[in-house]
């Protein structure tokens, strides 16, 4: 494509159905060519978010800018955005080619170049072939790729995809979202995606922004929205976490946090005073046979096992620690020393991945 | 759960003894009833009436003679043009409810299928009264703008109370096919470009094209089958009376009876393979998680205005049958005035007084046939849908042909082959005994039940089935215990429907009626109308009618709604037949 990437910026931007308000203030900046997502639970609002920049749905208050151009008051067919929806929406009386050449008819392109520009976006997805068959002569997966041939034929400034691997069957998912990726990097253009699967958006976004009840809860890249979330709710979306309370403190220079039923564990760094809480992801405890030698720098509290979850790769141990109970995965190796429910164990913690959040 | 193999191996293991008894006696009941009487018919037809050998002679006179030629070409005219009307009616009004927010959806929803209670025939003389050449609206259009529009001569008025009468089947079906459209259609299509008209033509009317050709194909056949509509009216070149007349005047033996009757039967054979094609593999509702209905718009002030003015024209108009009737039936002489000279009830009183055995006869026969239709309907759906049988797709196909056999045609049938049986004991021909007219309802409105009954026996999971005989009880048990109790909402759905409509049925008990004390509603009505003096009574038992087949038609509304908010924990979800 010759036309330069743009950039989406939403402005102040406020939605309601009727007295429910979705979008409560929402302010993104989304760059030139970069593969975006919306994550967020359902009614979080992300997918009323993305049907607004499409241009549907009721019509929100504030600025919805693409290239500079703000488009909040254009109706759907005038904003050259393209969507593919969740469905694939394919209209069943046409057939494959007739669905992709239809947003370049309704552009008054002409028919030779129709024909030429439906077989390159169809050979783009791999389907040239089955340009003359009916959509439900069609795969899941095949529907999924005419959906995105037609919308990207027509070059749209932006690319939104509401959903786009939900229908589809796990395996199939994995590819597709590959092949998604690669094609937005072919084209250069401005993706949005919206998904309630984080693991989708941590591998296909370069940045995503986390939805909540109609607010935007942190934006970044996925790994550090991960291991630095801005608050709770994030911190749970984007994986397990254990959840201690407490409240911070400091002294001599060094810093830790006491849990309300006494656990004091120190602290890289955090706030000086103040409650709020400390996450401590699964994959960074340690489980060890108790009275174990202990790395130095690290916290060791005593524990008993309740349960033990193999889940292939890892195994998972729920651990008993005071009035709490940890998850604690342990990467699985055959052969490793396994630990039964009952058994007394040490829970191991660095210091340096305890994340702490003030309310 | 089982898998779709489980399932046939189960089904291929059953082969219980007394479903084939059951099947074999149905079978022999609608070869008895419904083939061999048609056959009969067809037969005749292509029969020389002096040496009985087959010949193409008739249909030669037929299309030689013009009465014939002119009523076969009225009655092409009449149907295409109750289609046209009736779409004109059904369009708007469908069109309104499915996009936009608008009040009067709800109005037309109710009001719009009320002309379905009402047989034509009963409106067509109210409508005589209120648009005939001497009417009410006539007589104002008279003195005040000196003019006077024919909108009830000949054909005309014909198509005019048919396509009142049955707009309602396009308005359902093309309502259900626009509500059926997924929104995300619309939508992608607006986000590549499309909107207004172009949006129109492009995609929303090819998805809802199959409803409305299924809705407009049994809108002709009905017409073009009418009966009571042309007599009432007094059109008789058309092909129906002329069937009717010749073989009342002339005799069950004059062979053009018999062509109209295969002329009628292949025209409505065309329709519903019509109706077939376009549903057919085009089964577009695809409604999925956020879909649902076209994005309905809200109306501006001007828009709502205009809306409401289209509706509510309308809606008078698709009312004026009933409100004529209400009139005539409570006036005393009304003629050559715009509303009756008095007021009064005596119309009722004579009806009750003299002409009771008319309603008793309905209630009796009308439920007699619903009752043989829902246990027949039952037994087939079970048949057809439950068990091995072998040829039990037949029962189904036979039971849904009758759909396409006009009631003239089965009337003349019934005539023909059963004057030569007498019943026993009462030493008169089977052909004018009453029973026969319940079996002619019971015959015309198995297709109904039949669909109702298949529907509900859908709602039961198979696994429920399985469950039941897996404790110990038997096939019958299993039915009489579980299946039924289950399908109860849509038997009695299906008993009500069947009895509503054969309550007016006129086509098929016009030509078996024997006696006046054997007669039914329909056929009362239908004397009375006949002299200007029995307009009032015949309207007062046309209300009657009318009262009937809206209560059941209510009833049959609270039944089904009762039943679906009781039984949605009955596992699978029932595939629309």
């Amino acid at each position: 494509m010759s036309t330069e990437p743009v950039s989406v910026s939403i402005k102040d931007l406020h939605l309601s159905f009727g007295r429910t308000q979705v979008l409560q203030g929402v302010n993104l900046e989304i760059e030139p060519g970069e593969f975006f997502a919306f994550l967020g639970p359902s009614g979080s609002g992300k997918s009323t978010l993305l049907r607004a920049i499409a241009g549907f749905g009721p019509v929100p208050s504030g600025r919805i800018l693409i290239g500079g151009e703000n488009v909040a008051a254009l109706p759907p067919w005038r904003r050259n955005v393209g969507m593919v929806f969740q469905n694939y929406a394919l209209w069943p009386h046409m057939s494959v080619r007739k669905n992709v050449a239809f947003g370049l008819q309704e552009r008054k392109v002409s028919t030779a170049e129709i024909h030429e520009r439906v077989d390159n976006a169809l050979d783009l997805v791999g389907l040239l072939d089955f340009a003359e068959r009916r959509p439900s002569q069609l795969s899941g997966g095949q529907q999924q790729r005419v959906a995105l041939a037609r919308t990207v034929v027509v070059e749209p400034r932006l690319l939104l995809l509401d959903e786009p691997l939900s229908n589809l069957d796990a395996n199939l998912r994995v590819q597709m979202r590959r092949d998604i990726l690669d094609l937005q990097r072919q084209l250069r253009l401005t993706t949005i995606f919206v998904t309630h699967d984080q693991e989708e958006a941590n591998t296909i976004s370069d940045r995503m922004a986390v939805l909540n009840e109609g607010i935007i809860q942190q934006v970044g890249p996925p790994m550090a929205l991960y291991d630095r979330p801005a608050n709770l709710f994030v911190a749970d979306f984007l994986g397990t976490a254990n959840v201690l309370r407490g409240r911070f403190a400091s002294a001599d220079g060094r810093y830790g946090v006491v849990t309300e039923d006494g656990i004091e564990l120190p602290l890289k760094e955090s706030p000086t005073t103040g409650s709020g809480v400390v996450i401590l992801r699964p994959q960074s405890l340690n489980i060890r046979e108790p009275g174990a030698a202990n790395d130095p720098g690290q916290v060791t509290l005593p524990g008993t096992v309740r349960y033990r979850e193999f889940l292939g790769a890892i195994i998972r141990y729920g651990v008993n620690v005071g009035p709490h109970l940890l998850l604690i995965d342990h990467g699985h190796r055959p052969g490793e020393r396994i630990f039964d429910a009952g058994m007394a164990v040490s829970v191991e913690i660095d210091p340096t991945h305890i994340i702490s959040l003030t309310e | 759960m089982g898998t779709p193999f489980d399932a046939t191996m189960t089904i291929l293991m059953r082969q219980p003894r007394s479903a084939v008894g059951v099947a074999a006696v149905l079978a022999v009941f609608l070869l008895v009833f419904l083939v061999i009487p048609v056959v009969k018919v067809v037969f005749v037809a292509f029969q020389d009436p002096a040496s009985g050998a087959l010949t193409f002679v008739n249909f030669i006179d037929f299309f030689n003679t013009p009465l014939f030629r002119e009523s076969f070409i009225n009655s092409l005219y009449v149907a295409f043009m109750s289609v046209l009307l009736g779409s004109a009616i059904a369009l708007p009004l469908a069109y309104f409810t499915t996009r936009f927010h608008f009040g009067g959806a709800v109005l037309i929803q109710t009001l719009g299928v009320i002309p379905l209670i009402m047989p034509p025939f009963v409106g067509a003389v109210a409508m005589q009264l209120l648009f005939g050449a001497n009417g009410s609206l006539n007589l104002l259009l008279d003195e005040w703008f000196g003019f006077t529009v024919p909108f009830m001569r000949g054909l005309n008025g014909v198509v005019f109370v048919e396509s009142i009468h049955y707009f309602p089947f396009i308005l359902i079906n093309l309502s259900a096919a626009l509500n059926n459209i997924d929104r995300s259609l619309e939508e992608s299509a607006q986000n590549l470009g499309a909107h207004g008209m172009r949006l129109f033509r492009r995609i929303v009317f090819p998805l809802a094209m199959p409803g409305y050709v299924a809705g407009a194909s049994l809108v002709f056949l009905k017409v073009f089958d009418d009966l009571g509509t042309p007599l009432l009216l007094n059109v008789n070149d058309m092909l129906a009376p002329q069937a009717y007349l010749r073989i009342s005047s002339i005799g069950i033996s004059d062979p053009m009876g018999y062509v109209i009757s295969v002329i009628l039967v292949v025209f409505s054979l065309l329709a519903l393979w019509t109706s077939f094609l376009a549903l057919r593999g085009k089964d577009y509702a695809s409604v999925q998680k956020g879909g649902g209905g076209l994005a309905k718009r809200d109306l501006r002030g001007g828009q709502k205005i205009m809306a409401y003015a289209v509706v509510i024209f309308v809606l008078l108009i698709v009312l004026s049958p009933h409100l004529g009737l209400t009139l005539l039936s409570f006036g005393t002489i009304w003629s050559y005035s715009v509303v009756p000279d008095g007021y009064t009830f005596a119309n009722y009183q004579e009806v009750f007084a003299s002409s009771s055995q008319y309603i008793t006869n309905t209630l009796l026969y009308a439920g007699l046939a619903a009752s043989i239709d829902v246990l027949f309907g039952t037994a087939i759906a079970y048949i057809v849908w439950r068990t091995s049988v072998v040829g039990r797709k037949w029962l189904d196909y036979l039971a849904t042909g009758a759909l396409a056999i006009p009631g003239v045609v089965l009337g003349i049938g019934y005539l023909r082959t059963f004057n030569e049986i007498n019943v026993p004991f009462l030493d008169k021909p089977l052909a004018s005994w009453w029973v026969i007219i319940v079996v002619a309802l019971a015959i015309r409105r198995l297709p109904y039940a039949l669909r109702a009954c298949v529907a509900a026996l859908h709602q039961v999971a198979f696994a429920l089935e399985e469950a039941a005989e897996n404790l110990g009880a038997t096939k019958y048990r299993t039915v009489r215990r579980v299946v039924v109790p289950l399908m109860i909402g849509g038997i009695l759905a299906g008993f009500i429907t069947s009895f509503a409509t054969a309550a007016v049925e006129l086509s098929a008990t016009i030509m078996l009626v024997s006696s006046e004390s054997d007669a039914p509603l329909s056929y009362g009505i239908y004397v009375f109308m006949q002299s200007a003096a029995g307009r009032g009574p015949g309207a007062a038992l046309g209300m009657i009618a009318v009262v009937i087949v809206g209560v059941a038609t209510y009833l049959s509304h609270r039944v089904i709604e009762h039943y679906r908010r009781v039984q949605t924990v009955t596992g699978d979800v029932a595939p629309v037949i």
